[in-house]
């Protein structure tokens, strides 16, 4: 079921929440919303469940106008940051609310909270309550709430944001492949960018209440269209006016053409890969990624003065906005 | 043991007996007097005073005034905190003081401005008397004078309550498919039920004990008007001093029952 968002605007008072925002989302398509906080994803995100009303734009769900429907009608399942789950109901109650007040029959509910239980792995929760569940498990049940339903569109808000690191990357990972099961078209806010990389098919970033790219992980990593996305996404380096990314630049003993002189700070090997950090000229710390048999190859040790050289840089406008030619 | 310790354990003594002994000469010395003045002249003699036909009409009166305020101010209550809390509209700052002036006025000044709106004089007397409809000096003025000296106690519960457990299960369940009045009886009201209900035993005790409204407009008609308190004074000005010890000490159980009610609901307020 895909989405259409087209020429959104929404103020709260003075602040300027979405700026002419236009966005479409695939039917089946698993999206990320990336950026900074107070850079208008949540805003857009409720304002796509019916939970905030824009000022301008319209709304389509499955080619539909939904831009005057309550959320009662858009049939969308929503996940917030902080579960929002009935305290004064069990995990079973949390989960078949969506199907109880459409008066479904009583033995078909009870068949599919069984069903949802068991895909989100909370058999024996059933009878526990809220206050009796770890944040993980609270938020895997308001995931069974909210897609009990069979909503058209699944919206989760930092869905992981209040957990821990470890239970983070294993939720991460289950919502892709509940994702491949479940097939329902989904769209996440996140500002971690590794998580939105790490999940999504595609990301839209924002940033200042605008949308500044929308793409495919690697397009963004590899072709960012801004300045703001080359910084956001992925690490980057400023090298002059330059951008550059960690694993794009060149490192050598002695001086070449294009190549500044730096100190070595620390190296830090880890796994495959190893990071140097450099000290320049000015101060200016940079960042370089490769692989440790690269490392051992060229002997390079902390405190040795070396010559770095980009492989590709990427040069912006004064708009932050990048010319055709220039990523070539 | 270090001396510091030692010090803030005198300390703590001092300040735990201090207030035992406050709270004994206030409360519990005067109820312990009411308690052994009823029963001085024996069981059946407190007996008797309690079951004249004039004191158990006026326990009749008081239970049913109650009965009346109670439901009457606890929805109200419960609509003023939602529109309070979880609505924008104008003169909203004004509604929200309004709610309190209950609490700040004498009761006294309650029951006189009912006889400005409602005595022979007042803005409805006229009206009122022509269609031969009795307010004053009968139940429906002290209903409303006691209506309104109990009516903060249910929203002032209830809004901190509401404040605190946000709006977010309010709009799950919107997204789920819950219309305003599913929303509002399946999620918000269980939510806030403790809080509504220790509101309601609040009001209860309000009301129950009310006299100085109720004093200025029920005119006192023995066996008709006068309540439970009422007829303590009455019976006090009449030289019954046991039968006015006897209501009292009826009076005082109630409110330990309402504190007991109090506790027990309170603490599953907070375990909620």
């Amino acid at each position: 079921m895909s989405i259409v968002i087209r020429n959104v605007s929404k103020r709260f008072g003075d602040f300027v929440a979405l700026d002419d925002v236009s966005l479409e989302v695939e039917g089946g398509s698993l999206t990320a919303l990336l950026g900074p906080s107070g850079s208008g994803k949540s805003t857009l995100l409720r304002i796509i469940a019916g939970l905030e009303w824009p000022d301008q734009g319209e709304v389509e769900l499955s080619g539909e106008d939904a831009t005057a429907l309550t959320p009662q009608k858009r049939n969308v399942g929503f996940v917030f940051q902080h579960y929002a789950a009935f305290k004064h109901m069990n995990v079973r109650e949390n989960i078949a609310f969506g199907l109880k007040v459409r008066k479904r029959p009583r033995a078909e509910i009870h068949e599919r909270v069984d069903r949802l239980l068991q895909l989100v792995q909370l058999e024996a929760f059933g009878h526990r309550y809220p206050a009796q569940l770890s944040g993980g498990q609270r938020q895997r049940m308001a995931l069974a709430r909210a897609l009990a339903p069979e909503p058209q569109v699944l919206l989760l808000d930092e869905p992981f944001g209040a957990l821990d690191a470890r239970v983070r990357a294993e939720l991460r990972e289950w919502l892709r492949r509940l994702h491949d099961e479940v097939h329902v078209t989904t769209i996440f806010v996140t500002h971690d960018q590794a998580e939105a990389m790490d999940v999504a098919s595609q990301i839209a970033v924002m940033n200042h209440a605008r949308i500044e790219q929308v793409g495919s992980p690697t397009e963004l990593y590899d072709e960012p269209a801004t300045e703001f996305v080359m910084s956001f996404v992925g690490e980057a380096n400023r090298l002059g006016s330059a951008w550059v990314r960690p694993h794009e630049l060149d490192v050598a003993h002695q001086p070449t053409e294009d190549a500044v002189e730096a100190l070595i700070e620390r190296i830090t090997p880890y796994g495959f890969d190893a990071r140097i950090e450099l000290a320049l000229g000015g101060g200016e710390a940079v960042t370089v990624q490769m692989t440790r048999e690269r490392l051992e190859l060229l002997e390079l040790e902390r405190g040795q003065i070396v010559w770095v050289r980009p492989d590709r840089e990427r040069v912006f406008d004064e708009r932050g906005r990048a010319p055709a030619a220039a990523t070539a | 043991m270090r001396p510091a310790t030692l010090g803030s354990r005198t300390r703590r003594h001092v300040l735990r007996w201090t207030a035992l002994a406050y709270l004994l000469a206030i409360l519990v010395g005067p109820l312990a007097m009411v308690f052994w003045r009823t029963f001085e002249n024996g069981y059946d003699a407190a007996w008797s005073a309690l079951t004249t036909p004039e004191t158990v009409q006026a326990f009749k009166l008081t239970l049913l005034i109650t009965a009346i305020a109670v439901p009457l101010n606890t929805v109200f209550g419960v609509v003023c905190a939602l529109a309070i809390v979880r609505r924008d509209f104008p003169g909203k700052g004004l509604l929200n003081a309004f709610v309190d002036l209950p609490l700040a006025l004498s009761p006294v000044v309650v029951g006189l401005s009912l006889f400005l709106l409602y005595g022979r004089e007042g803005w409805f007397g006229g009206w009122l008397e022509e269609h031969d409809i009795q307010v004053l000096f009968a139940l429906p003025a002290m209903v409303l004078a006691t209506v309104f000296v109990s009516l903060p106690f249910v929203c002032r519960e209830v809004v901190p309550t509401l404040r605190e457990i946000g709006d977010e299960q309010e709009q799950a369940a919107r997204t789920l498919g819950a219309s305003g009045w599913q929303t509002l009886r399946r999620i918000t009201l269980p939510a806030i039920r403790w809080a509504i209900v220790y509101g309601v035993v609040l009001t209860t005790a309000r009301c129950l004990g009310e006299y100085g409204a109720v004093a200025v407009v029920s005119g006192r008609i023995q066996g008709q008007t006068e309540t439970a308190t009422l007829r303590v004074e009455e019976r006090y000005d009449s030289f019954d001093v046991q039968g006015a010890y006897a209501i009292s000490l009826v009076l005082a159980l109630l409110a330990v029952l309402v504190l007991i009610a109090m506790t027990v609901f309170q603490r599953k307020e907070e375990t909620a």
